[in-house]
């Protein structure tokens, strides 16, 4: 049996537009040797629910630039842990005040990439934290 | 195999038909990695496939194959049907990573349980799916969707494989892409059971529609009767799509059924054979490739490649030594 690549789903919940930083990761982490499936903008945390666990991803990653990541974080970690995703790696990315920070830890992210954050950080941050399952 | 590997496969199995989409998406997973419960798990779903529409969608990258089959999806769900998504995408040569990302288009059904899309990568196979994509269908099949939807990569001209996982395969063209000797070329025209020109809105969709049907219809051949068993030339239905706004989509869904109807009286019983050869074909590769780097003969075969590699061997002389190692292991 070959080792697969760890298979990532970058996804924006919520209504900002802004996704250039969630493609230029999707595009870095191809580059890094991951899968990465893309979903796209304004994606609810039930359609990010739902892709995960079809796509049976390792990690996702959600894009984040529109201040409601207190709301939106933690229904996607519930629903994915009340649909037996709970070992999946949840990392978020975009403006996040400090601040916050604990809290979505609380909720079950696993880590909070802010500006400045390297796609050579993310990818060695995942391949030393996702596990491969299957 | 262990007799884990064969409870665990027997639980997912079990599981995946019985509705447990988490169980479906990890078999599907199991089924891409080639883990040794996905053999298991095939072998006891393989007598439940067979009952699904397999309809393989191929054409060039952006002639809008995703927003097409989101389209389908959407059609074939008012009429009842359940729906799932093979979506393949080509993993990069380079560094074996790759970017998915058909789901993009594929949006509007997280809350339907009867629809299931699976992204695939390519992983460095060259025929427009993945080496796992008929596996991962007659997964989806035995699952119990009505019609699964493969979706290839954006193909070329000749990457003809999905016409041998499909009962039904749909050609995407856009508009302008080339005038009526691209339509005679051989390859993949050739293998098409429904021709759509989609982006249908566009200038120039009436004018390719009418070049494909001149080229690929009115001048294949008529049938040339039950006495000639030789290869005959498809004729193909020529539809235009606006998949963006659903224009000609029941049309679509409705050209699908009709070939499926002809599928069934046995227009195709060859095509069905001959998709059993391919399926049967490559697990008979598979392990000859496993026999011959087993412990027994792993040596031996290195050392054979080696020559080859340095020219001291010709491939062909090679491939008659290695079956007969394998055939005096047997006597």
């Amino acid at each position: 049996m070959t080792d697969r690549p760890i298979k990532v789903l970058i996804a924006k919940p919520g209504l900002d537009g802004h996704d250039r930083g969630a493609k230029v990761l999707a595009r870095g982490l191809r580059d890094e040797g991951f899968e990465v499936v893309y979903t796209g903008l304004r994606q609810t945390p039930e359609m990010i629910a739902t892709a995960a666990l079809q796509e049976d991803v390792d990690v996702v990653g959600l894009s984040i630039l529109s201040g409601a990541h207190m709301t939106l974080v933690p229904r996607v970690t519930k629903l994915l842990t009340e649909r037996g995703m709970d070992d999946v790696l949840v990392t978020v990315g975009g403006i996040i005040p400090d601040v916050d920070v604990e809290a979505l830890r609380e909720a079950g992210v696993a880590e909070v990439f802010g500006p400045g954050t390297t796609i050579g950080q993310v990818a060695d941050f995942l391949r030393a934290n996702a596990r491969p399952r299957g | 195999m262990t007799a884990d590997a064969g409870a665990k496969a027997a639980a997912l199995a079990d599981a995946a038909v019985a509705g447990d989409r988490l169980a479906l998406a990890r078999l599907l997973t199991a089924v891409e990695n080639r883990s040794p419960i996905a053999e298991a798990a095939l072998r006891s779903l393989f007598p439940m496939a067979g009952r699904a529409h397999l309809v393989g969608i191929t054409g060039p990258p952006g002639s809008g194959k995703s927003t097409l089959v989101a389209a389908l999806i959407a059609e074939a769900r008012r009429a009842g049907r359940t729906v799932a998504v093979i979506a393949v995408d080509p993993s990069s040569p380079i560094t074996g990573g790759a970017l998915l990302g058909d789901r993009v288009r594929m949006q509007a059904y997280a809350d339907d349980g009867d629809v299931f899309i699976r992204s695939m990568a390519s992983r460095g196979h060259a025929g427009g799916l993945a080496p796992t994509s008929a596996a991962a269908a007659a997964v989806l099949d035995a699952a119990g969707f009505d019609l699964i939807l493969i979706e290839t990569v954006g193909t070329g001209q000749s990457e003809v494989e999905v016409a041998a996982a499909a009962d039904t395969t749909v050609v995407v063209e856009a508009p302008e892409m080339g005038d009526e000797v691209q339509a005679i070329k051989a390859g993949l025209l050739e293998v098409a059971d429904v021709v759509v020109v989609n982006k249908g809105d566009k200038p120039g969709a009436q004018r390719t529609a009418s070049q494909l049907r001149a080229m690929l219809v009115a001048t294949a051949p008529r049938d040339a009767g039950a006495s000639s068993s030789g290869p005959r030339p498809k004729r193909p239905e020529v539809l235009i799509t606006t998949a963006a706004t659903g224009d000609g989509i029941p049309e679509l869904l409705a050209a699908l059924d009709r070939h499926r109807g002809l599928d069934r009286v046995g227009e195709s019983t060859a095509a069905r054979h001959t998709r059993a050869e391919a399926h049967v074909w490559a697990i008979l590769a598979e392990r000859l490739r496993e026999r011959l780097h087993d412990d027994a003969h792993a040596t031996a075969t290195m050392a054979l490649l080696d020559e080859v590699a340095d020219h001291r061997t010709d491939p062909y002389t090679a491939a008659d030594l290695l079956l007969g190692a394998l055939r005096s292991d047997d006597a």
